[in-house]
């Protein structure tokens, strides 16, 4: 089966067997090694990108169902050779060991923060119930997307803002 | 030191990488050519393969080859080894049986390997290996530690009388039994120590090639120490030669023990990429890595100790039944002799300490190091004792631990189970954790939780860890089959950078910047002028790699006497350019200087010296500044620290909160302390895992594994955990260079007997005197029903 979608802004364009997943077409097709496997049930999180400006756990979804849709991956949001401020602020916080969950760990906390630009420790830890990771026990993580909130508040509007600026 | 460096949380180098998806894990790696394996593990726990067919798999498509373990056993393929011998109290040898890569004639666990097959793509492969039949005689299994030396067990392997792999003991058992008949008081507590699954978040995964013009062969592996995989597998294994094989282990994913050992993926792939031809890839899922990767724990514990009218700790006895699974992992036979009983003193002058371990085999998968390896178990069983041992007396947790500490002024202070600390100041770390988790204000947090229906309660550990496992002479009269030193190799470019090449192995742990501080301090480069390089055997000299907190004592230290052996030749060559003695050289901030004068080079313009040798001493010295040492260390290391955890539990649903978690340890002088405390939190969230939520379970009937997902095991996740609180209270090592003790594994061994003590306090008000890891829900609810059952009768 063929399907075409933007993957980091970029038109891809592909023949596929259809049981093929959108982790596996990122992984083996396009090589984008960046979104990573951790399990087989669908709870680890490693696997996070974003479909349409959300995220989704790419183990769980079909290539099929990413048929024209826009995703992006760990490798799609740094800007100008920078730094993405939540990758920025989990280096600067030690939010990583291994750096095997990390990719996902990133799109989930910049989806958590679109949606709630200034979450509560509780709230973020709830959030990233589906993100596993077994190196930094999440407190590094949870202070690292709270500095990235803190951050993106500081020089960016938030994201209802944008939308109304937009509309 | 160069203060600018060392001690400073100076940011991740490797995070660059990590952070943009340009990790090169093995799973990332692509070959041209490549093939794809799927392994064929066994559904029961135990049974006599009558035969295999493969000849319906072979013909399906894209399947390439199908091996069993015939065919290896055809090729002389030998055993996986185990890398340490144990002696039985008999003065017998521990019974060793073989564990062949591919099984032969029997399978006995749910997972061990039957068959691989290997396909153009791994879906082909992995529909192939369902049409392999294997005609299995089931035969009833044990897979319960307690269970496994019941007369009416099955036998594990036929060759051995029962299921006893060995009986090990330790300590002076007389002194030990004279010192429990004067006791005033006696504790006792029968204890399990839960199995565990590791799940570092990378499933292994390896990729081998064999390259036919060179005769060589290339096995990329997610590993912890590149340099033993290739020396048991070539040595014990494959029978190749060690020079004709390189391993590398490239980016890994966590390990926390689970990638130190030799696993049958690696040598079955290695040996088929020959036979094929062709790249193999393997891959596992999780759902295999839950069957496979050797597991962690399972113990089963009766422990006494002795005391006075003072409660000062007269003996302490120790039984202890540990599961090894059913094939000897590679250094499951030490981690509940050597790394445990070794522990049993603590941070205490307990005079007298007998402990016996029996170690036995079962229908479940190898057990091996997890992160602590033998020392968390041991913490455990002294923590808990004593935390009992206080209720029991009326003493507090913290006072009867002060009557019993090893005083600051005894160091080097040597126990009576083989240790010899050397520093350590557990009142200091006791003191800093009780004034951090706020205990004074305890009883009124406790009285406004009442208030609210919920019951707290507050927990201590005071652990001591020993990390960086040597000599290699006293670890070889104790059975160890390998050496226990590093290596490092440091190599000066004629610009005056520097790539350091390390036999220590980074899976999470951030060598790449640790070492690169160590290094730029002592050179006095620019820490970016540094590169480590690790986990290729074709590149570092030699490694024993990562494991038991002991890459920064060890392997750090190993870099010390080889960056001290280059400035002691930069001198040498600094002498002759400056035309001065070479004992009026000194070195200071990457500049040596005559004493008392200006006269200076730098070590970048020795470095070019070295390499363009045309005003250099030729007869004295060779040219060119690269320089290897092995260090082995004259002693273990002993991180020490007091955890402090306060809970609160909901008694209508049991469930466990951790209300704070306080850490305080002693880890020596500390490179960069944001590293370390990383380490800590990861620790801490195991070892809380294993206290209240993880817990490997087989089932005692068939054999199957139930806790075989993450469905069913349950991984500590976010909100399960609060954020800690952490200090340091460094006491420095006194014999390695850095002054560091070690610190990956200090956050697992302390937190269980904290997490539980503190449980059990909250619990005790209830009636309730003994709780098993893990506290979850449902046990600490029945726990509660009991307990008031009990009191109402
Ligand atoms: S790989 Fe997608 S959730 Fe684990
Ligand atoms: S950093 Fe290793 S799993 Fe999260």
């Amino acid at each position: 089966m063929k399907v075409s979608m933007t993957v980091n802004g970029r038109p891809v364009e592909a023949e596929v067997d259809p049981r093929t997943t959108l982790v596996e077409f990122l992984r083996k097709h396009l090589n984008l090694t960046g979104t990573h496997v951790g399990c087989d049930t669908g709870q680890c999180g490693a696997c996070t990108v974003h479909l349409n400006d959300r995220a989704v756990k790419s183990c769980s979804v079909l290539v099929g169902q990413a048929q024209g849709a826009a995703v992006t991956t760990i490798e799609g949001i740094a800007e100008d050779g920078g730094l993405h401020p939540v990758q920025a602020a989990f280096r600067e916080h030690h939010g990583l060991q291994c750096g095997f969950c990390t990719p996902g760990m990133v799109m989930m906390a910049i989806d958590l923060l679109r949606n709630d630009p200034a979450p509560s420790e509780a709230t973020i830890r709830q959030q990233l119930q589906g993100n596993l990771c077994r190196c930094t026990g999440y407190h590094n993580i949870v202070k690292a997307i709270q500095a990235a909130a803190a951050t993106m508040a500081a020089t960016e509007p938030a994201p209802t803002q944008m939308k109304e600026q937009l509309a | 030191m160069n203060a600018t460096v060392i001690g400073k949380p100076i940011k991740r180098r490797e995070d660059e990488r990590f952070l943009r998806g340009q990790g090169r894990y093995v799973d990332d790696l692509r070959f041209p050519g490549e093939t794809h394996a799927y392994f064929l593990r066994s559904p029961h726990a135990h049974a006599r393969i009558r035969s295999i067919d493969t000849s319906a798999a072979l013909a399906a498509p894209g399947v390439l080859a199908v091996f069993t373990g015939e065919d290896l056993k055809a090729d002389n393929v030998g055993s996986l080894p185990c890398g340490w011998l144990i002696t039985d109290v008999n003065g017998e040898p521990m019974k060793e049986p073989p564990h062949p890569p591919l099984a032969q004639g029997k399978v006995r666990y749910v997972g061990d390997h039957v068959a691989v097959v290997i396909a153009e793509s791994y879906l082909q492969a992995k529909d192939a290996a369902e049409l392999i039949e294997v005609d299995y005689e089931e035969l009833p299994a044990v897979t319960e530690t307690a269970r496994a030396l019941a007369p009416d067990a099955p036998k594990v392997h036929d060759e051995f009388a029962d299921n006893c792999c060995y009986v090990w003991e330790i300590g002076d058992k007389a002194a030990t039994d004279t010192a429990f008949e004067r006791a005033k008081h006696i504790t006792r507590l029968e204890l399990v120590n839960n199995r565990l699954i590791p799940n570092a978040i990378e499933p292994r995964a390896a990729i081998a090639l064999y390259s036919p013009g060179e005769d060589r062969y290339t096995l990329y592996t997610t590993s912890q120490n590149p340099h033993v995989i290739r020396l048991l597998m070539c040595a014990f294994v494959l029978g190749l030669p060690e020079h004709k094989v390189r391993v590398v282990a490239p980016d890994v994913g966590g390990g926390f023990g689970s990638k130190i050992f030799h696993y049958a993926e690696e040598a079955v792939l290695t040996w088929a990429s020959r036979k094929v031809g062709r790249p193999i890839r393997w891959t596992a899922e999780r759902s295999e890595a839950f069957l496979s990767d050797a597991h962690g724990r399972d113990h089963v514990t009766t422990a006494e100790l002795a005391l006075d009218e003072q409660g000062q700790f007269l003996g302490m006895r120790v039984r202890t039944t540990a599961n090894l699974g059913a094939y000897l992992s590679t250094f499951s036979t030490c981690v509940p002799t050597i790394l445990y009983a070794t522990l049993l003193a603590g941070q205490y002058k307990t005079p007298h300490i007998h402990c016996q371990v029996t170690g036995v085999f079962t229908h479940t998968a190898p057990v091996d190091a997890y992160r602590g390896a033998g020392r968390p178990e041991a913490t455990y069983v002294v923590e808990r004792l004593v935390e009992q041992a206080a209720r029991e007396l009326g003493l507090s947790p913290s006072e009867i631990r002060r009557r019993n500490f090893i005083p600051k002024e005894a160091f080097p202070y040597s126990t009576p189970v083989g240790l010899t600390y050397d520093t350590g100041d557990y009142e200091a770390t006791l003191n800093r954790a009780e004034e951090l988790a706020d205990v004074a204000g305890f009883a009124q947090r406790r009285q406004e939780a009442a208030k609210r229906g919920k019951l707290r309660g507050l927990g201590y550990a005071t652990y001591i860890e020993a990390c960086g496992l040597a000599p290699s002479q006293i670890a070889g009269s104790l059975g160890a089959r390998a050496g226990l030193y590093e290596s490092g190799e440091v190599r000066l470019h004629p610009t005056g950078k520097v790539t350091v090449f390390t036999g220590s192995h980074s899976h999470g742990q951030g060598h790449e910047t640790t070492f690169a501080q160590v290094v730029a301090d002592r050179l006095g480069v620019p820490i970016e002028d540094v590169e480590i390089v690790h986990g290729d055997t074709d590149r570092v000299p030699f490694g024993m790699g990562t494991y038991g907190s002991r890459s920064i004592a060890v392997g750090g230290a190993a870099l010390m006497k080889a960056l001290d052996k280059i400035i002691d030749k930069s001198k040498k060559i600094a002498a002759h350019m400056l035309e001065a003695a070479e004992a009026d050289i000194e070195f200071d901030n990457g500049v040596f200087r005559v004493v008392g004068t200006d006269r200076q080079v730098t070590i970048g313009e020795v470095a070019f010296a070295a390499y363009v040798p045309h005003n250099y001493p030729l007869e004295e010295i060779e040219p060119g500044l690269n320089e290897t040492a092995f260090y082995d260390p004259s002693n273990f290391t002993y991180p020490a620290g007091s955890y402090i955890c306060e809970v609160e539990i909901d008694p209508e649903t049991g469930k466990v909160e951790i209300a704070s978690f306080t850490a305080v340890d002693d880890f020596g002088n500390v490179i960069n302390p944001m590293i370390v405390e990383g380490q800590v939190h990861g620790g801490l969230a195991q070892g809380i895992g294993q206290a209240l939520l993880e817990n490997c379970v087989y089932d005692p009937d068939s054999g199957q594994l139930v806790t075989g997902s993450y469905m069913d095991y349950t991984m500590p996740r976010a909100d399960d955990l609060p954020s800690f609180q952490i200090d340091m209270h460094g006491t420095p090592c006194t014999h390695n260079p850095l002054g560091v003790k070690g610190c990956g594994a200090a956050g697992a061994i302390g937190a269980p007997a904290a997490v539980m003590n503190a449980v059990l306090d909250a619990l005790r008000p209830l009636g309730v005197t003994h709780l098993d890891m893990p506290a979850t829900p449902h046990r600490v609810w029945q726990a509660i029903q009991q307990a008031k059952q009990q009191q109402a009768a």
